[in-house]
């Protein structure tokens, strides 16, 4: 059974003292619940019309202007082969830093922030079989649901995932 | 904070790096004869500046060796050995490895206590075989005057002030230099050091007294002090007294001091301060004014756009001003930019070595000729194109000039010449290298192109496509690969370098009488004038250099191949049309030309081509930002850059744009089709990748 700290109780804190205690920032894409460590996080900013990129993975959205630098874009429900999202002035595009890059995810909704104690992630069931998941961190429930925390640099990053676009474009270009 | 003495390291490669400059091209000028004694002077003191600072570090083997350098030096700039050709050799290739001691130091290395042992013994047979100088690992003894021998005796008195110390000299180095010369006795006074409570770090309290008996004169104590002259109170005054007197000399400073003196040097600071025209400043604070111009340029374009807007008679002034303000920071920009530029001399004076290098290993005979030494460029240019430039001038000697007997045979001068020469052109720098080789034997070339499956057997190309062969991955001309070229690049790799910095290539070359490369490259690699496109609502930027003119042309002047490519007569000439909005997969653009905008450009090796676009949007600078940064290079784009209303907008590439049309309407039996796939290509580059013609 896995329980969350949330944010304004500190009441058992102490106990976790060996177990690391982080904290995410959860978004939605659909009715699923996504993490990432909120360290990473450098802005959440309102979607804004992309230029889009010749040649790229269909979840390449394009790329944004972020205060001078050009920054791409990452649709996570086209990486997540659940179709294009269709933007509007309420989805968000949260800009994460990952080693030497910047780069903006284009999610749904920003949903909590969390803080997790690394003893309530469990590990994904089949990531030793299935690769696809190799982005997944973890899993953790919060108030019985399943919030997936992902770490952004495996899941966009186009070596590790070089032929993503053909093996997803079947089902992106249906929805 | 970091270690001050990390600080003072950097400080002196920095200086080695520029001294290393001088010295090389002190030395050319020598090589050249052309000796006005400063240029002697010069080439000594740039060893001995950096002797000194690797004194000081403790780079002992570069100490060792910029020594018996300098030493040579020293007797050369005295006359005492004759300044010949082959010596110059010698210290061409002793400057070889004092540069490589240099960098060793810098990264750290060790290094091999031989290395350079061959260039030393050669510069320790120069000065044995002149007869004057005898050298010991450390110790040197000079004898100008070997028929008078005697011992001199000298006081000097020494005083730094405090601006030696800010300069990073040391007195002990100097004081370990006196006692070089011969027998020293110091004398340190301390009577001017304050109480320790009014004692401030910065200033120089300390004064010394030497007394020095030496064979040597009194210039060789002043070169001793020659890096600090301006920095101390200096007096040296030589003792006249016979040798004999010199034990009392020693025991009694003040008896010898009443006797028979003679002043010789008294200097002090301030008269003679050079005042420098230049400042040493870091390259990031550049950059970051570079940086900060760059966003100048695009708010500027922003209030233009929003300025267009605006009825003149209304708010004249408005409307005057941010025209005013347009040319302003256009005038900054350039400014700033030339705080980037340097000459290409920087890159230019390492060929002049390589040539003579080549020209020895190749029984090859060749003068190198090269102008425009002073053409200023970026320096991010200047970085990176000295690889590609070497890589020419090696094929060009390699493989464009024939062998001395071949050259008689065919009625040209024995040696070959290689012009090397840079120049402005609209907006543009080229860089061109001619020879009077040979040529480019295109029969030869068409031959290794066929063997290496780059071109089907009955393919027919014009000359300048054959010629163009070279430049494709894994080709090869040479018979066999000469050590002085098979380092595994190819004229692919040269090509690839200049399109990285948004350049291009072209060759031309008449069958006996020499090939000529010229390169074109950007002057700046931050702002480029641009003509933003439209194109399907996405909005494109070409560069104005490379545009010709733009024209909508009459459905009689379009022509189709029976391939789909569409063709359209322009001066006399029928050009491919190239629809962008396909090479870029853009929606909802307008695909038939006589609707649009056929925009006439440039590509490589002249080749001109209409590209379709919706319509024109305007003219304007535009700031190159990257987008392998956050993401990765993208095929047909150069960069991105932000337009007037802060969306981001493609640079178009013309030269890989026109590769790929190339490649995707490539005849199957004539070029290589798009169904070898990059990985198959590299394969063959990697067995294959030898030096061209």
């Amino acid at each position: 059974m896995t329980t969350i700290v949330a944010n304004d109780t500190s009441s058992d804190e102490k106990i976790r003292e060996s177990a690391q205690i982080r904290q995410y920032i959860s978004f939605n894409v659909g009715k699923e619940l996504y993490a990432v460590e909120i360290t990473t996080v450098r802005e959440i900013k309102g979607w804004i019309p992309t230029t889009s990129l010749p040649n790229s993975p269909n979840y390449m959205r394009g790329v944004i202007n972020l205060r001078g630098v050009i920054v791409p874009v990452f649709d996570l429900r086209t990486r997540f082969r659940r179709g294009k999202t269709e933007p509007g002035k309420n989805h968000v595009v949260i800009i994460v830093k990952l080693d030497e890059r910047t780069i903006g995810i284009l999610v749904d909704a920003v949903s909590d922030i969390l803080t997790i104690s690394s003893e309530e992630i469990l590990a994904v069931p089949d990531q030793d079989v299935n690769p696809e998941y190799a982005f997944m961190e973890g899993l953790v429930a919060v108030e019985e649901k399943m919030v997936a925390i992902i770490k952004p640099k495996l899941l966009f990053d186009m070596e590790l995932v070089p032929d993503m676009d053909t093996e997803i474009e079947p089902e992106a270009e249906v929805a | 904070m970091s270690d001050p003495m990390e600080q003072f390291k950097v400080v002196f490669f920095e200086e080695c790096s520029e001294l290393l400059v001088n010295l090389e091209e002190g030395l050319m000028l020598l090589q050249r004869g052309e000796n006005d004694g400063e240029t002697m002077n010069a080439v000594f003191r740039a060893v001995h500046s950096i002797k000194g600072g690797a004194g000081a570090f403790g780079f002992d083997a570069l100490v060792g060796f910029a020594h018996i350098q300098e030493t040579l030096l020293d007797e050369m700039r005295s006359n005492a050995i004759e300044i010949k050709p082959e010596y110059i050799d010698v210290l061409l290739q002793a400057f070889d490895i004092l540069s490589e001691l240099v960098g060793a130091a810098q990264r750290e290395d060790a290094v091999d206590k031989n290395y350079g042992a061959e260039a030393a013994q050669a510069m320790k047979k120069i000065m044995e075989t002149s007869g004057t100088v005898e050298v010991k690992t450390e110790q040197v003894s000079v004898d100008e005057e070997p028929q008078n021998i005697k011992t001199r005796h000298f006081n000097i008195s020494f005083k730094p002030f405090e601006e030696l110390y800010q300069r990073a000299n040391e007195p002990i180095l100097l004081i370990r230099e006196l006692n070089d010369l011969g027998e020293l006795d110091v004398e340190l006074n301390t009577s001017d050091m304050p109480d320790i409570t009014e004692m401030d770090a910065e200033l120089a309290y300390f004064s010394w007294k030497f007394v020095l008996i030496t064979e040597f004169g009194e210039d060789a104590i002043e070169e001793v002090f020659e890096f600090v002259e301006g920095d101390c109170e200096l007096i040296i005054t030589e003792e006249i007294a016979a040798t004999t007197e010199i034990t009392t000399a020693e025991t009694d400073p003040d008896a010898v001091r009443q006797g028979a003196q003679k002043t010789a040097v008294a200097k002090t600071s301030g008269g003679e301060t050079v005042v420098s025209q230049s400042i040493r400043v870091e390259l990031d604070k550049v950059d970051r004014l570079v940086n900060m111009v760059g966003e100048l340029v695009i708010t500027q374009a922003m209030l233009r756009e929003q300025g267009s807007q605006l009825l003149v008679e209304q708010y004249p002034n408005l409307v005057q001003g941010i025209e005013e303000l347009s040319r302003h920071i256009r005038d900054l920009q350039e400014s700033v930019m030339a705080i980037r530029a340097q000459p290409v001399k920087s890159v230019f004076s390492r060929m002049p070595r390589l040539v003579r290098e080549l020209t020895a290993s190749l029984d090859k005979k060749a003068r190198l000729v090269m102008t425009g030494e002073e053409t200023e460029v970026d320096k991010t240019v200047t970085e990176r194109i000295g690889d590609p430039l070497m890589h020419m001038i090696r094929n060009s000697v390699d493989h464009g000039l024939e062998s001395p007997t071949d050259r008689l045979d065919a009625g040209k001068e024995e040696e070959g010449t290689i012009h090397l020469s840079a120049f402005h052109r609209g907006g543009r720098i080229f860089i061109e290298i001619e020879d009077d080789g040979a040529g480019i034997n295109r029969e030869v070339v068409l031959k290794k192109a066929i063997e290496n499956g780059l071109v089907s057997p009955d393919a027919t190309l014009s000359d300048e496509e054959i010629n163009n062969l070279i430049f494709l991955p894994g080709f090869s001309t040479a018979e066999s690969v000469t050590n002085v070229s098979g380092r595994g690049v190819g004229m692919d790799v040269v090509r690839k370098n200049i399109q990285s910095l948004g350049g291009r290539i072209s060759i031309s070359s008449k069958s006996g009488k020499g090939s000529k490369f010229t390169m074109s490259l950007p002057l700046t690699l931050a702002v480029m004038d641009g003509m933003v496109v439209e194109i399907g609502g996405e909005k494109f930027v070409l560069p104005l250099v490379n545009i010709i003119q733009t024209l909508r042309p009459t459905p009689k002047e379009i022509n189709s191949l029976p391939d789909g490519r569409n063709l359209m007569m322009f001066r006399d000439e029928y050009i491919f049309l190239v629809p962008l909005y396909d090479v870029f997969d853009v929606e909802d653009a307008i695909t038939n030309p006589c609707e649009g905008l056929v925009v006439v450009v440039e590509g490589d090796g002249g080749m001109l081509m209409g590209f379709i676009v919706d319509d024109l949007v305007n003219q304007q600078q535009v700031v190159i930002k990257s987008l392998e940064t956050n993401y990765e290079l993208i095929e047909g784009v150069s960069g991105a850059t932000i337009l007037g209303n802060g969306r981001v907008s493609l640079i178009i590439d013309i030269a890989t744009v026109q590769e790929m049309v190339s490649r995707q309407y490539a005849e199957p039996q004539k070029y290589v089709t798009e169904t070898e796939t990059p990985s198959s290509r590299n394969s063959s580059l990697a067995q294959t990748s030898m030096e061209v013609h």
